[in-house]
């Protein structure tokens, strides 16, 4: 029972990441029928750069509270200048091209990033500073560090500000009306190049906080973290039904769950044959499944097929 | 090759160039072998490996529209099989079974096929009803699916090897000939590299000939139909389920013959050689030489072999001749500027570097509305 106690609460914090990752592809998706396929590296920066800055200061005596706050500080900025460019060099000039070639630039762009960044960086794992004390919290159970309450709590703030971003901001509902009907967005005066950089913009922001609270989580950076990460965050898009915020963040907490659960508990459901090395199968599968039995996610609206 | 572009040509001309470019193809390995090095033969072989996969891909992708992202899977299916019928690795499993199954690549290449078909038709039945881009992460997702396996799957019975994959694989051996060592024919040497060029040389002209025909029959015309509107090929009698479960299968097979023949090449095989980066590489000589033009794709297949390598060797020197010192590591610049290459050739040419010319025409026309059925998906 401990154990399960243990996985739920390990789930739910990989979760939070995953949401805060999802909700990125699921906003241009929204708007652009697009899938972003750099968002992955946009987190994968985001971390790194938050990692300098964390490194730089951690001798500074600051608490270590403040110093993740700098850092975030300082790779939000980053994050959205990268997204932003991303959009107007690799997107906007594609706009009308077949669905292909924006994948095919987004794959470009992926792997541009990555060798930036290992020219920058290096190609060895990096180690991420503890700025948490590590002395677990007792949870019924099971164990939470500071770090892990930390990483749920801020994710469920971020995500609250998106909402009220989308909900109750003037340029939400632009956002929203973008996401509806681009051309008449339009011709009620929406400038839609604008929202859609936003939405860009926004999404990044979003990746730059996961990207520190995936490296502080594992205490690891390193250039090629995004891949997998962006792609089970598209899974957990999916799951939730792409397009739909709140369905990011319910499919977001949900893989992780899986994920966590699955891992944990798959070598005693097949007497050891298959062992936690499988973990990653598990958002695959569930992605597999989802999208033969409601293609359009938990929360996602039955589409008819435009042809 | 020459002919495909519908002009007509003076049969004789037509002749002479297709002899011309036969005995081109023929003295190629010895040109490059005396020219460049026999390290070159070997990234030639590897080039009519990747023109095989491309082409294969071209069938899914190009030709039917369906955007497969994991179609390195079929690949390592087929490398595998190979390396478990035709090597001693089986014994240590199976000791009823030593030493080991040495079976002909009669036997194993079509058996390849059908394993990967069937793979094909795997992948292809429950993801179909599917639309672009959901597709193309679901087949992403079952490549990784089986490199995973293909990782993990040296316990509890020691199948694939694990990390470390299966080595003493038998050269590809046909009628006596092993093509691992050198052979003498009238007194000239052919090193096993060369033998190796011309298998897969014929198999590449194989594998071209049957994507022409293909195209060219009633299977090609319907998937080019199912490409531009589905709904539409539905309409005229078409069997939309079939006919695309069709172009999967085909198209792994011709992965999983491609699979077999990198497996005796390389008499080694590991879950590295089957990354998503292989499926993208195989993508994007599909797309950057011209989605659905069997000539692009193949140019394509070309370049993207052997520019990579040509930046490999040449980039270090280059740098220090041109700064004193290697700034950038060449292993990274040939990512770097695959990377820009992508970005850039998509940008300034969609269609791909060299498209057919009613590919050309039509995005030459795709001021108002996008003509291919992808773009229409989306308004």
């Amino acid at each position: 029972m401990d154990t399960f106690i243990q996985q739920i609460v390990n789930g739910l914090v990989l979760g939070s990441i995953y949401a805060l990752v999802a909700l990125g592809y699921t906003m241009v998706y929204g708007i652009l029928g697009l899938i972003n396929f750099a968002h992955g590296e946009v987190v994968m920066v985001g971390a790194l750069t938050a990692l300098s800055i964390v490194k730089a200061l951690s001798g500074s005596g600051l608490p270590g509270p403040v110093i993740a706050l700098l850092g975030l500080m300082g790779a939000i900025p980053v994050c959205m200048a990268l997204g932003f460019t991303i959009e107007r060099v690799a997107y906007r000039p594609l706009r009308n091209a077949p669905r292909l070639a924006p994948l095919i630039t987004a794959i470009g762009v992926s792997i541009v990033l990555q060798q930036v960044m290992m020219l920058g960086w290096g190609s060895t794992y990096l180690s991420f500073p503890a700025l948490f004390s590590e002395t677990p919290h007792s949870l019924m159970g099971a164990h939470i560090n500071d770090l892990q309450i930390m990483i749920v709590c801020v994710a469920g703030a971020t995500m609250a500000g998106l909402i009220l971003l989308v909900q109750k901001t003037r340029i939400g509902r632009a956002m929203r009306a973008a996401a509806e009907n681009p051309a008449m967005a339009s011709l009620m005066g929406v400038n839609v190049d604008r929202i859609i950089s936003f939405t860009f913009v926004v999404g990044s922001a979003l990746a730059a906080v996961a990207g520190l609270m995936v490296s502080a989580n594992y205490s690891i950076a390193h250039y090629s973290m995004g891949f997998m990460l962006g792609l089970k965050a598209f899974t957990a898009a999916v799951l939730g039904g792409i397009g739909n915020l709140a369905g990011a963040m319910l499919g977001g907490v949900l893989l992780g769950l899986i994920e966590s659960l699955g891992s944990g508990y798959i070598s005693d459901l097949t007497g050891g044959v298959l062992g936690s090395n499988y973990r990653d199968v598990f958002a695959f599968f569930v992605l597999i499944l989802v999208l033969v039995l409601r293609p359009s996610g938990l929360m996602g609206e039955q589409v008819s097929e435009r042809a | 090759m020459t002919t495909l572009e519908g002009k007509r040509r003076d049969p004789r001309v037509a002749l002479a160039g297709t002899l011309l470019l036969a005995v081109a193809l023929a003295l190629a390995p010895f040109a490059v072998g005396a020219g460049a090095g026999i390290a070159w033969v070997r990234v030639i072989d590897f080039a009519l490996l990747y023109i095989m996969l491309a082409l294969g891909l071209n069938i899914v992708v190009g030709f039917a529209g369906l955007l497969d992202l994991g179609y390195i899977a079929f690949y390592a299916v087929g490398a595998y099989l190979y390396a478990l019928l035709s090597s001693p690795h089986l014994a240590g499993a199976f000791p009823s079974l030593a030493p080991g199954l040495h079976w002909p690549i009669w036997a194993i290449l079509p058996l390849g096929a059908l394993v990967a078909g069937a793979f094909g038709v795997i992948l292809g039945a429950p993801t179909l009803r599917l639309r672009g881009d959901y597709l193309a992460i679901v087949t992403l997702g079952f490549g990784e699916i089986i490199r995973i396996f293909m990782n993990n799957l040296n316990r509890p019975v020691n199948l694939t090897n694990g990390p470390q994959g299966i080595t003493q694989i038998d050269p590809i051996g046909i009628g006596g000939v092993s093509f691992g060592r050198t052979l003498d024919v009238f007194g000239i040497g052919l090193p096993s590299v060369y033998l190796y060029y011309y298998l897969f040389l014929g198999a590449t002209l194989l594998v071209v000939f049957v994507s022409i025909r293909l195209e060219d029959s009633r299977i090609g015309r319907a998937w080019v139909a199912i490409r531009e509107d589905e709904i539409a090929a539905k309409a005229c009698g078409i069997n939309t389920r079939n006919i695309k479960l069709l172009a999967f299968a085909m198209g792994a097979s011709f992965g999983g013959v491609a699979g077999g023949l990198f497996a005796g090449f390389q008499q080694f095989v590991s879950p590295e050689s089957f990354t998503l980066m292989e499926s993208v590489m195989v993508l994007c000589m599909v797309v950057l030489g011209g989605m659905g033009h069997i000539p692009g794709v193949i140019f394509g297949g070309i370049l993207l072999t052997l520019l990579p390598e040509a930046l490999r060797y040449g980039a270090g020197p280059v740098q220090t001749a041109l700064f004193g010192k290697v700034l950038v590591p060449p292993e990274s610049l040939r990512m770097l500027l695959f990377g820009l290459a992508l970005i850039l050739v998509m940008l300034y040419r969609p269609a791909g570097l060299w498209p057919s010319a009613i590919r050309r025409r039509e995005f030459a026309g795709a001021g108002n509305s996008p003509e291919n059925g992808a773009g229409s998906e989306r308004e």
